[in-house]
């Protein structure tokens, strides 16, 4: 019980302090690519705690929406980062269907963010408002397609299930499905989180940013809310790439804690190489690779016939 | 007992209009006494399905009736209380939204004839639903459809009014049509047209033709996607309560039936699961695509139905699946998703369509790019509205997300069935997903739209508060959306008992073994305490914040209310990437010169089933038949004319 109640801290203190430290490497990394010596690794933190400290101001076309489409993000993420199995271990909250709470409780963070930034009135937030609505549904089928593959080669309908150690056998049996998810969640962890090639967190044109643009209204402790929900959610998807593409169930519980941070840290690396190597797609180009990742994830369930 | 009180019930309802027609048009104590009958008798139903779903079995009676073919056959079952429930909840508050949305001092011209009709659509709904022969079914239906007519064209001094009026009486009709056919069937392969004789029916080869009539019927009136092409039409033409009622519990007898007609087949053939699955998930995807592209809210929220039914068919097609590949648990969960459902989508599209009626009472108009920050005048509305989005999109805390679990777990566990299952799970559960993302777009453009940013009119400007007769159903309605949410443990034996109805020669397990009814709502609740705490959190440092400056712009000097993003400027993206089935029509703006003059642009979305197929077809047939004009002269006796001449016809032809 102690063991377990153990796990579960280890976890939360993840769930809680790894993400800015994802942001730091892929910065970091980027940096290092364009032959740049980049921001400090812990620059997240700091910009977070001086946001925090920071006053704000809002608009008068705002109302209570505007102030919760950040906490609701950061507060559905976070509970999103609680049904998510992390280095193998069960999640804190888990039970059958629990995929479905998983996908839903994003949903009704995305559900606030947009409406927030369609709280001030404002065309430009109104375009980003649009295009994360529009993409992040394109996205959804990619998920459950390989929640599909995960869920029949472990024979569970929990994420501690799908992503247990059950990945690691299903590895020699199905490694095809498996691989096809792999490729497909990691371009859904790129749309989901606003990167390259779907959006350039770094860009300074509002007519042509998604997640940036969305939240461009706010500022101050707010604003540091919503940087701290998107670490939280790259963190989160992050898991989930991880848990299929490393499998670490079955090893040492506290090698596996070791092992997961590396591989997070070794995820957020290869998020910025393809942000390094890549430009941005145009806009109207990125429903086609969503889509097409989308295909891609539908061929698992066909390796899965039997 | 259960069946005097639901007897009552339709007596009472069905004659709770008469008072307003014997009353003087000016006198206004009769809405209040119509809507106290009609509540009285929905109180009666609402008793009668609840000792049902309580008793775990049915209440019968039956008695001689002098029809051909027919004897008075009542029973309330667990199955129909389910839907009994939903009819007296939903029509009760209608009719109390009603007296404040629809008053006779406003509408004298034909509030009493509302009111009268309404009432018989409420006794047809629940005398199908408990009807076991099918001579009553079919004059409960029927009794039912063409109330429905006369509420869908209440206002039928508008033209518009009047060409969806028509064409939902087509489709009525067309469906009825389709019932005669199938109720002929089965009962001349039962030999019985007691619905509980059924079963042999469903053992003869005739009982596919019998599944096929069902589906097209019964499809009709659910609004199943190809056949919803009456319903957009009429949901947003009706009054909104009426809108409310249709949406929320009249489409839902298509499913009843449906529900009923796979009851009765103990060993269903595979195929009839994979087309509700099929059907499913092209109401679902579809329905939500074209509810996208509308700019009437109304439109949009009945698109949406379109939508929900498609998830209730998936529901009901895994259950179908399950009960004939011999899996308990997929019966358990498929059919108790699609129940559940009903009922939630009942709650949450009432409330929708109730607090979309308040909007229209207020502003005037159903466009959604005439509305806009409408937070401000109607923040009670407003909640009642973004309560009702929540819920719709199956999101935490409320209740659609329970009912979704239930028919995605269903889908998943269906690779247990075999590789055909398999592979339907696989495509659909994908599908609803889709389908689920899309819905939370386009409403959260509605809201946002609707209630947030500034006014884009001077009519959303003028806007007031709704009174506390429209409020006050609107609220226990969102009510009933958080119960069930936080609650969902508490409905899981009414539910079993349905599922024991609908199957019992199949031991299903309980909702409690196979689904995770308890951690949902824990989680929920748990959602819901977290948001409470950050609210408490934020609050002070919120209130603190300056609110001088107007919203930044990117440093545009001077924005306008019509500079803002409007719902189709939100939904162009979408509606661009589903432009193959959609189908929009554009007019684009011609702009010369460096100086250009006024233009305008126009986009517009026609329904695919009505405009592009059903049109043409019946512009055709009537070109053919223009022929026959000349015998049809228009006077009466010449038709008696032509029946008795069939007749004397038939009778030598014999």
């Amino acid at each position: 019980m102690t063991v377990r109640a153990a796990h579960v801290l280890v976890h939360l203190v993840f769930v809680l302090a790894m993400p800015p430290l994802l942001v730091g490497v892929i910065a970091r990394t980027k940096a290092l690519l364009a032959g740049r010596r980049g921001p400090p690794l812990l620059q997240p933190y700091h910009d977070l705690a001086k946001l925090l400290r920071k006053g704000m101001v809002r608009s008068r076309t705002t109302t209570w929406v505007f102030v919760a489409g950040p906490a609701v993000g950061l507060v559905t993420t976070l509970l999103a980062a609680l049904l998510v199995p992390l280095g193998g271990h069960r999640a804190p909250i888990s039970f059958e269907g629990d995929f479905v709470l998983f996908a839903y409780a994003l949903g009704l963070g995305r559900f606030f963010t947009i409406a927030a930034a369609l709280d001030t009135g404002s065309a430009f937030e109104g375009m980003g408002a649009a295009r994360e609505a529009t993409f992040s549904a394109l996205a959804e089928p990619s998920l459950f397609f390989g929640l599909l593959v995960l869920g029949r080669a472990s024979g569970s309908a929990s994420l501690s299930g799908m992503l247990g150690p059950a990945v690691g056998a299903a590895w020699g049996t199905a490694g095809a499905a498996l691989a096809s998810v792999v490729v497909s969640w990691f371009v859904v962890l790129l749309a989901e989180n606003s990167r390259i090639p779907f959006d350039d967190p770094a860009t300074h044109l509002e007519l042509t940013m998604i997640h940036e643009v969305l939240v461009l209204d706010h500022s101050g402790p707010l604003l540091g809310l919503v940087h701290y929900g998107a670490a939280m959610k790259l963190f989160v998807f992050g898991a989930l790439v991880l848990a299929v593409a490393a499998p670490l169930g079955g090893l040492d519980p506290w090698l596996a804690w070791a092992l997961f941070a590396a591989a997070s840290l070794g995820l957020a690396a290869a998020v910025g190489v393809v942000e390094g190597v890549m430009a941005r797609l145009r806009l109207p180009k990125v429903p086609s690779l969503l889509v097409a990742a989308c295909v891609l994830a539908a061929f698992g369930p066909l390796f899965l016939v039997r | 007992m259960s069946v005097w009180l639901v007897l009552t019930a339709i007596a009472l309802t069905a004659t709770s209009g008469l008072p307003g027609l014997l009353c003087p048009r000016e006198t206004r104590a009769f809405e209040r006494l119509c809507t106290a009958l009609l509540t009285l008798g929905a109180a009666c139903a609402a008793a009668s399905s609840v000792g049902a779903l309580a008793r775990r079995g049915g209440a019968a009676l039956s008695a001689p009736w002098p029809v051909p073919g027919g004897h008075l056959a009542v029973e309330v079952d667990a199955l129909a209380a389910v839907f009994v429930l939903q009819i007296a909840v939903l029509t009760a508050l209608g009719a109390w939204y009603g007296l404040g949305y629809w008053p006779q001092r406003e509408r004298a011209a034909n509030g009493r004839k509302l009111r009268a009709f309404y009432g018989v659509v409420t006794a047809g709904m629940l005398l199908l639903t408990v009807a076991r022969s099918a001579v009553l079914f079919l004059v409960g239906w029927e009794s039912m459809a063409l109330a429905a007519f006369v509420l869908v064209s209440t206002e039928d001094e508008r033209p518009e009014v009047r060409e969806v009026g028509y064409l939902y009486l087509l489709s009525t009709r067309f469906a009825t049509l389709c019932l005669f056919a199938m109720f002929a069937l089965l009962g001349a392969a039962s030999g019985t047209l007691d619905l509980r004789g059924w079963g042999a029916a469903m053992a003869s080869p005739a009982r596919d033709a019998i599944f096929a009539l069902g589906l097209c019927g019964f499809g009709l009136k659910a609004g199943v996607m190809p056949l919803h092409v009456w319903l957009p039409g009429a949901h947003a033409n009706a009054p909104s309560h009426v809108s409310a009622v249709m949406s929320g519990v009249l489409i839902k007898t298509g499913v009843y039936g449906l529900v009923r007609l796979t009851a009765a087949c103990a060993a269903p053939p595979p195929w009839w699961g994979y087309a509700l699955v099929a059907l499913g998930v092209l109401s679902a995807v579809l329905g939500v695509g074209f509810a996208l592209a509308q700019h009437d809210l109304k439109r949009l929220l009945a698109y949406h139905s379109v939508e929900n039914i498609g998830i209730i068919l998936l529901g009901l097609g895994v259950a179908v699946l399950g009960r004939s590949t011999g899996h308990p648990a997929l019966v358990a969960l498929g059919l108790a998703g699609a129940l559940l459902h009903v009922w939630n989508h009942g709650l949450f599209k009432a409330l929708l369509f109730l607090s979309a009626g308040a909007v229209l009472y207020a502003t005037g108009t159903r466009e959604l790019d005439r509305l806009g920050g409408l937070w401000r005048a109607m923040p009670r509305t407003g909640l009642a509205f973004l309560v009702g989005s929540v819920a719709i999109c199956g999101l935490p805390p409320l209740n659609g997300l329970v009912s979704e679990l239930l028919v995605y777990l269903g889908l998943f566990r269906l690779g247990s069935g075999g590789r055909g299952p398999w592979l339907a799970g696989a495509l659909a559960a994908p599908a609803l997903a889709l389908a689920g993302a899309l819905a939370l777009a386009c409403f959260v453009k509605v809201f946002g739209v609707v209630f947030l940013g500034s006014p884009r009119s001077s009519a959303a400007e003028g806007a007031r508060e709704a009174g506390p007769l429209l409020l006050l159903p609107m609220a226990l309605l969102a009510g009933g959306c958080a119960v069930v949410g936080l609650g969902a443990p508490l409905l899981a034996p009414a539910l079993d008992a349905a599922v024991r109805a609908w199957a019992p020669e199949v031991s299903a397990p309980t909702l409690a073994r196979v689904a995770p009814l308890g951690p949902v709502s824990a989680a929920s609740a748990a959602l819901l305490a977290a948001l409470a705490f950050a609210a408490a959190l934020l609050g002070p440092l919120i209130r603190a914040a300056p609110r001088a400056q107007g919203t930044w712009d990117c440093g545009y000097a001077a924005p306008t209310a019509r500079m803002q993003y409007t719902a189709s400027s939100f939904a162009e993206l979408l509606v661009g990437l589903f432009a193959w089935a959609l189908r929009p029509t554009e007019q684009l703006p011609s702009l010369q010169g460096p100086f250009p003059t006024r233009a305008s642009y126009h986009s517009h979305v026609p329904d695919a089933v009505l405009d592009r197929v059903l049109r043409p077809v019946f512009e055709l047939i009537y070109r053919v038949f223009e022929s026959l004009r000349p015998i049809h002269r228009g006077s009466i006796h010449l038709y008696i004319l032509y029946i008795l001449g069939t007749l004397v016809a038939l009778l030598f032809w014999r």
